[in-house]
């Protein structure tokens, strides 16, 4: 590109009178479809910046143990209830790096409470790639160092400790783990069951038809929520958290796939009559193989989207589960789990930090709901 | 007349799914290991107290325990004879509750209707929020009343209702001294109903209320506002305009009534997640409705009692449903069922 004296501007390649006017356009139609997704997407600002977030989040959940400063259940006797700790980096006026002050707590004889507060004469420094409490980098590989750790005989609350003395902060880290992870399993469980039922459904049509859609109609117009707690009800207590962890996962897809099915249903119906279908059809091809290689791939990405935009539905659910004590159990930290000391007014009244694991579950949710939004506006490319 | 068969109609399906439904509440019911009373008698035998042993033995024999499954199930329901002849849910009775020692009737009594109040107070306040706010959204699209409506409701969609409840309860005591707890003052319980007591309950409505329908409200008017914004763009729209009707009215005379049908269709999607939210806040609230006692009885694994809740709450669902599609047969002349021929 060369600009003549003129201002104009001037293409440096030599004149080529053969070269297609449409070919600049072509190459845009005829990019693969995830490019053409991607490209749309990438104008969609929340749900790309929601979608890296959740990227992010989902990436770090292995190394959890690395950030959070203490165990999941490890317990500060000294300091139950103990306010959340800032982190500062100037003391009187002089930068000396981020430190804390530490806590002295005291015995309130009228309130029967103990009173915490900072020692504001003595900055301790914190510590970083210290060691401490060892934990297991994505469940296999023993570590014991951490991010950063407490200064020695100090504590390091950032957000608080609960009715037991357990720093919140790390516990929210754990929780993640379990929390963010239902809703994939629920979800994946939710997909099987809906496409499956759903495609039946749709391509057989007649009598299967018939009882599949009086199946979803049911469970459709039942509230979920009784269902859920009943079914979890019935979860033997002496189970392991991890087998109780996968069955409440379970049962949440489980309830959860008729509205998949429904839309996975009226696409086939509609796909049924194209062309390639029965050209496929007509060379031999069997049912399951018309289904999976030329019908399913079709709306994929749509069934993506709306798997997506459930994704916050379930981990709702789990949270509300074991905020009731039917979900997941005590051992076993999940947002839930955490928020369930938060239960009743008098403690969000004096301790408004065991309330804090809500905020991580309304960020959580606001993102998937953007980045689902975003998905199912950018999947078909060629709409303007 | 093509009303009332319509409706006759709808009525024998709603009545076909509650069958279904049941079978499957009570396989549900059933699917922890054991009963409430075999459980109770391993436990009575282990501490050697026979007294009770005889006692539970008995109601065993009475409610058919010893029975296998399916007459069970049949006896529950009320379609086979009992110990005492047919007496199951169809004769109007609900069974005997273990862990209250008392019939379940007697025990779920006067908050029925008051599961029913909430879930009402909650479907009006749905609409009378969704809208207002929806058509207001979709005149005003990208401004700053469609861009702050969508971020609160937004936000209603992602907090879990029972911390929107509990925070809500705090803060609306504080601030305005609503009272906190329960669906009436206490002492009103068992009293009969005044003048006195339809006020306390009104006013202890206002937060469940509130927490319940914020996020079908907000659902609701997002689905609203689409609707609108659909109809807004098209020919009609402009002649109205082109002619000089003045823009609220216009509004309401046309594109409104179009956009109207799915709103009133999707009251029947939104009641099941509705009545979820209920009991879920209920049970935070203590609110004096179904919720708690299903939470009490599926946890000490009292199946008649749970049982009966859980074909309540679904029979509340059902209705509604059936009488949203009703409702929308009479006010969209296009909508006809299948059956019907020209």
């Amino acid at each position: 590109m060369t600009q003549l004296p003129d201002g104009r501007f001037v293409d440096d390649a030599p004149y080529d009178p053969q070269a297609s006017l449409l070919e600049l356009e072509r190459k845009d139609l005829d990019a693969p479809n995830w490019v053409l997704i991607w490209r749309k997407f990438k104008t969609h600002k929340l749900g790309l910046i929601s979608g890296a977030f959740l990227l992010i989040c989902y990436l770090l959940l292995p190394v959890v143990g690395f950030i959070a400063p203490y165990g999941p259940n490890q317990r500060m006797s000294e300091h139950l209830y103990s306010p959340p700790q800032s982190i500062n980096f100037f003391h009187e006026g002089e930068f000396i790096g981020p430190f804390i002050y530490p806590m002295t707590s005291e015995a309130d004889l009228e309130t029967f409470q103990w009173v915490f507060k900072p020692d504001y004469d003595t900055p301790l420094k914190l510590e970083f790639f210290c060691e401490a409490k060892g934990y297991n980098i994505a469940g296999l590989i023993p570590s014991n160092t951490h991010l950063f750790c407490a200064p020695e005989g100090a504590t390091l609350f950032l957000w608080g400790s609960d009715r037991l003395g357990r720093d919140i902060f790390s516990r929210i880290l754990y929780g993640a783990q379990l929390s963010l992870t239902v809703g994939l399993i629920g979800i994946s469980v939710s997909f099987v069951l809906g496409i499956f039922f759903g495609s039946v459904a749709g391509y057989f049509g007649g009598k299967i038809d018939w009882v599949i859609n009086r199946v979803i109609e049911v469970l459709r117009s039942l509230p979920e929520l009784p269902l859920w707690l009943a079914l979890s009800a019935a979860v033997p207590s002496n189970w392991s958290p991890v087998a109780v962890f996968f069955i409440i996962s379970v049962i949440l897809g489980i309830l959860d796939w008729p509205g998949l099915a429904r839309s996975v249903r009226a696409k086939f119906l509609s796909l049924r009559e194209e062309e390639y279908v029965r050209a496929a059809e007509m060379m031999g091809a069997s049912s399951g193989r018309v289904i999976r290689k030329h019908l399913i791939p079709n709306f994929m990405s749509h069934l993506i989207a709306s798997a997506t935009l459930s994704i916050p539905a379930m981990i709702l659910g789990e949270t509300a589960l074991s905020f009731l004590g039917l979900g997941l159990r005590a051992p076993a930290v999940s947002w839930g789990v955490m928020l369930n000391d938060a239960q009743n007014l008098a403690s969000i009244e004096i301790y408004p930090w065991t309330a804090i694991p809500m905020l991580p579950i309304v960020v959580i949710v606001l993102a998937f709901n953007f980045f689902g939004d975003g998905l199912r506006d950018s999947l078909d490319p060629y709409q303007q | 007349m093509e009303i009332l068969r319509y409706a006759f109609y709808r009525f024998g399906t709603m009545l076909l799914t509650l069958w279904v439904v049941s079978i499957l509440v009570f396989v549900i019911i059933n699917l922890p290991p054991g009963d409430y009373l075999s459980n109770q008698i391993a436990e009575l035998r282990a501490s050697g107290q026979s007294a009770g042993v005889a006692k539970a033995e008995f109601l065993r024999n009475e409610y058919a325990l010893d029975k296998p499954l399916w007459q069970q199930y049949f006896i529950w329901v009320g379609f086979m004879p009992g110990p005492h002849g047919f007496s199951g849910l169809v004769q109007g009775n609900f069974g005997w509750s273990f862990e209250f020692d008392r019939p379940v009737a007697e025990i779920v009594g006067d908050s029925l209707w008051l599961t029913v109040l909430v879930n009402l107070a909650a479907v009006v306040f749905v609409y009378v929020v969704a809208l207002p706010l929806g058509v207001l959204a979709a005149a005003r699209a990208r401004s700053w009343v469609d861009y702050t409506s969508a971020f609160v409701g937004y936000l209603g969609l992602a907090t879990p209702n029972f911390l929107l409840a509990l925070i809500l309860f705090y803060y609306g005591h504080r601030w305005f001294n609503l009272p906190i707890g329960g669906l009436m003052d206490p002492a009103f319980e068992g009293e009969p109903m005044g003048w006195e007591k339809v006020k306390s309950i009104l006013i202890h409505l206002i937060v469940p209320t509130f927490v319940i329908g914020t996020s079908g409200a907000s659902a609701m008017m997002q689905r609203l506002r689409a609707n609108m914004l659909d109809e807004l763009g098209k020919p009609y729209v402009e002649t109205a305009i082109a002619k000089g009707m003045s823009p609220s009215r216009m509004l309401a005379k046309y594109p409104l009534r179009v956009a109207f049908n799915p709103f009133v269709a999707d009251i029947g999607n939104l009641l099941p997640a509705m009545i979820s939210g209920s009991v879920l806040v209920s049970v935070v609230l203590g609110l004096q409705t179904i919720g708690p006692t299903l939470l009490t009885a599926l946890k000490t694994q009292d199946m008649f009692l749970s049982g009966f809740v859980l074909m309540f709450v679904a029979l509340l669902t059902l209705i509604g449903t059936m009488i949203s599609d009703v409702l929308l047969v009479l006010l969209d002349p296009r909508i006809r069922y299948e059956g019907r021929d020209a």
